[in-house]
């Protein structure tokens, strides 16, 4: 039985009692678990807007107790932008999968960034369009197999695979870029720390603050979670390499 | 003031918070002049410039779920990128206004003004079953009007505004009174997005439903409003319709050429009125039936292909013939063009 | 009274502003106006033209294909604009850089040497204000006093203090303007 005495863990109340649809194993949860309680711990989830993508995060609106706004596919980077142009004392963040922000979304990404536009992008990559049934997205893996790319995705006919977060660290407009992980505890809690940092940035108005986390898919990749993850750290990590990519040049 | 110079003008006086377009001839002295004015010094209206057309229209979206005045402007082929976005915007159920200063298309067509984007307007443009709220200009005037009335009627029915405008419409200078200075808005509204209030469940803004139930509830519900915005809002200006035996049906700018016809026409002693719908949607449908009754034939005239004409034979349900007049691709049908095709189509018909 | 008039030119040589010049002065002398100008590549150095309506009544199309008066700066618009002359009506053409004279014998026909006039003032840029100098001796649509108010309100007040001299214009204009054919 929990009771006051023996809680270790209390979930935070800016996320919803909802219960998530996400599949088993997903990084999904967790990001948003952290996120939301970054939200409460910095007290602000009266004076927080998200946008919610299409992807499996379509229905975020559903898990974080703030005001939101569902954005058409790859477009909230653009409606952020209209938010925060016209309520500019107010934290407002996106949170879109590798499909919206790196593929159909990519100019509505590099364009807000470019412009510095005071918001938190939460990228989540997974290196597959998990809503649509395990298609290739822009971030998949060479050799890696999708149902677009059932041989494995073949560099020369089909791209390579994104790194779009290096290339917004290039642009004037970002302010702090990081990519990190969900994974493992020690993961969670520098996301968690990562999070918070740029939501504090927010109030300093001086750009974009972008971040992104490296997850899985058990079910697009069809694994087990705990292979999932496992393949993670030595397929993913490789190439979209954990930590800060773009500090703020005063925290240097 | 250039009719594009006087709507933007119109725009910082109607109390608009935001803009946010992307440069098109026919109607780039928009945001030219809205980045000139820099009316964020004078009302704190915001101005951008976006990176495309279907950025802008999702910036209108972010905005406009804020509860406040967001408005965009472009061409038709911009137009064309924006109906993602309206189709959201329609379906979310947020108030917006959008202008299309009309060019000759299909494809990047030509800059020259058009009204070939009657049905993209009128009959959705976007996907799913919607509709925007339609208001056609004929003068300058009426275009920096209509930006005012636009808002109220968006704010009033949490639906999208066009005005569909053309390169005339846009690029030609007459005499105009502006009104004056309206405040901005200073309303925080229960659908908007402003932050979560303690005492009340978050907002959420959007347009998905995955139950097919919730959906179809949605689409009746919008279904009720637009029998509502017809019942309402029709708005349309007749001329020398009280005696006509004959009856030409033009908007916009078509219309003002058209009407030179009708008084060539009088000075003939044909007896032809002239009906202009102000709104195609809602479409004055009942009054031209009420007119079929008195007229023995109609002639709509357009710049385009056909495509209002579908609407007056809609409306007049077989009782008198209606015939069609129109010149494409940024050719602008003559005022002699209009008369000899009414004694011919019509009259000799 | 309507007076429907076509000026039609090489872009930089002031014919857009002519238009509003003369519109302008309308407002100034209560008449309803209407200016329409073409635009797109043309108004990037080609071709241009505007279209500038002064009545005493609402004006309803702003767009035409018969004017009462045809301003036309050079050959290709002459050649386009001559026969778009209503029968009676006036052309009024640049003789600098013409290559033909025009044909009609139905219409009212003046030349003007606007362009070596301007030379003569040392000020190219008043060319178009010689040629609305000429237009109003031949057709006082509007008077004098009412185009320096439109000028007033079409220039930015950093330029008012060339007003005199667009005004000096005017009156070389309605000096030099020569009348080639006339209808009785």
């Amino acid at each position: 039985m929990i009771t006051p005495e023996n809680l270790v863990y209390e979930k935070t109340s800016v996320m919803t009692d909802r219960v998530l649809h996400y599949c088993p194993g997903c990084g999904h949860g967790t990001a948003h678990r952290i996120l939301a309680e970054v939200i409460g711990e910095l007290g602000i989830q009266g004076d927080t807007i998200g946008v919610a993508p299409v992807g499996c995060s379509v229905l975020a609106y559903y898990y974080f107790d703030v005001d939101m706004q569902e954005a058409a596919h790859g477009r909230a980077p653009a409606v952020a932008t209209g938010i925060k142009r016209v309520l500019p004392e107010k934290y407002v963040f996106t949170y879109q999968g590798d499909g919206d922000l790196a593929a159909i979304g990519t100019a509505e990404t590099i364009h807000a960034c470019n412009r510095g536009e005071s918001i938190l992008i939460v990228f989540i990559n997974n290196g597959i369009y998990g809503m649509t049934g395990g298609q290739m997205a822009p971030t998949t893996l060479a050799g890696m197999k999708s149902s677009t790319s059932p041989r494995g995705r073949d560099v020369a006919t089909m791209g390579n695979p994104l790194k779009i977060t290096e290339l917004v660290a290039q642009l004037p407009g970002t302010y702090f870029v990081t990519r990190q992980a969900v994974h493992a505890p020690a993961n969670v809690r520098k996301a968690k720390r990562a999070l918070k940092k740029a939501l504090e940035y927010q109030k300093l108005n001086k750009g974009t603050c972008f971040v992104e986390i490296v997850s899985n898919c058990p079910s697009g990749w069809k694994m087990t979670p705990v292979q999932s993850n496992k393949w993670m750290e030595e397929n993913m990590f490789p190439f979209y390499p954990l930590g800060d990519i773009k500090v703020p040049p005063e925290k240097q | 003031m250039k009719g594009n110079e006087a709507l933007a003008e119109a725009a910082i006086r109607a109390g608009a918070d935001a803009y946010f377009g992307y440069p098109i001839t026919p109607q780039s002295e928009v945001i030219e002049y809205l980045m000139r004015e820099n009316p964020v010094d004078r009302t704190g209206m915001q101005v951008l410039q976006a990176e495309s057309e279907i950025a802008a229209i999702n910036m209108v979206y972010g905005a406009a779920g804020c509860g406040k005045r967001a408005m965009t402007s472009s061409s038709s082929p911009g137009i064309s990128l924006k109906m993602e976005g309206l189709s959201y915007i329609a379906g979310a159920e947020l108030p917006c206004l959008v202008v299309n200063v009309v060019r000759a298309g299909p494809g990047l067509g030509t800059i020259q003004p058009s009204q070939s984007d009657y049905f993209q307007a009128v009959k959705g443009g976007g996907h799913g079953d919607y509709k925007l709220i339609v208001l056609a200009p004929a003068t300058v005037q009426e275009s920096v009007d209509y930006v005012r009335l636009g808002f109220e009627l968006a704010f009033k029915y949490r639906n999208p505004v066009m005005i569909l405008s053309d390169g005339i419409i846009g690029q030609m200078m007459e005499k105009v009174e502006l009104f004056e200075q309206q405040p901005r808005l200073d309303v925080e509204f229960e659908w908007a997005t402003l932050g979560k209030k303690p005492d009340k469940d978050s907002v959420i803004v959007t347009s998905l439903q995955l139950q097919s139930e919730e959906q179809e509830k949605v689409n009746l519900r919008l279904q009720a409003k637009y029998r509502e915005v017809e019942k309402n809002e029709v708005r349309y200006e007749t001329y020398g319709c009280e005696d006509a035996e004959y009856l030409f049906a033009a908007y916009g700018s078509c219309a003002r050429i058209t009407r030179k016809a009708m008084e060539m026409a009088r000075a003939r002693g044909i007896k032809v009125g002239l009906l202009r719908p102000q709104t195609l949607y809602p479409f004055p449908a009942d009054a031209i039936n009420g007119l079929a009754d008195q007229v023995k034939g109609i002639l709509t005239v357009e710049m385009n292909a056909g495509q209002m004409v579908e609407d007056v034979r809609l409306a007049v349900n077989g009782k008198v013939p209606v015939k069609f007049y129109g010149r494409f691709g940024g050719m602008i049908p003559s005022p002699d063009e209009i008369l000899e095709a009414l004694e011919q189509k019509i009259i000799g018909g | 009274m309507t007076e429907e008039i076509i000026i039609a030119g090489f872009g930089g040589q002031g014919v857009l502003s002519m238009g509003q010049i003369i519109c302008y002065s309308g407002v100034m002398q209560g008449k309803e106006v209407s200016w329409m100008p073409s635009y797109g590549p043309e108004m990037r150095g080609g071709t241009a033209n505007c279209t500038a309506i002064i009545s005493d009544e609402q004006i309803s199309s702003p767009v035409l294909t018969q004017f009462d008066t045809a301003i036309v700066l050079n050959q290709p618009s002459m050649d386009k604009f001559e026969d778009a002359v209503k029968p009676g009506g006036l052309l009024i053409y640049e003789e600098n850089g013409m290559t033909r004279k025009p044909k009609r014998t139905d219409i009212n026909i003046c030349s003007i040497a606007a362009y070596d006039e301007s030379v003569k003032m040392n000020n190219t840029k008043v060319f178009n204000m010689i040629v609305i100098g000429g237009l109003l001796e031949v057709k006082p649509i509007i008077e004098l006093k009412n185009v320096i108010k439109g000028l007033e309100k079409v220039l930015p007040e950093r330029y008012h203090h060339l007003i005199p001299l667009n005004e000096e214009a005017i009156h070389k204009g309605m000096k030099i303007i020569h009348k080639e054919h006339t209808l009785n």
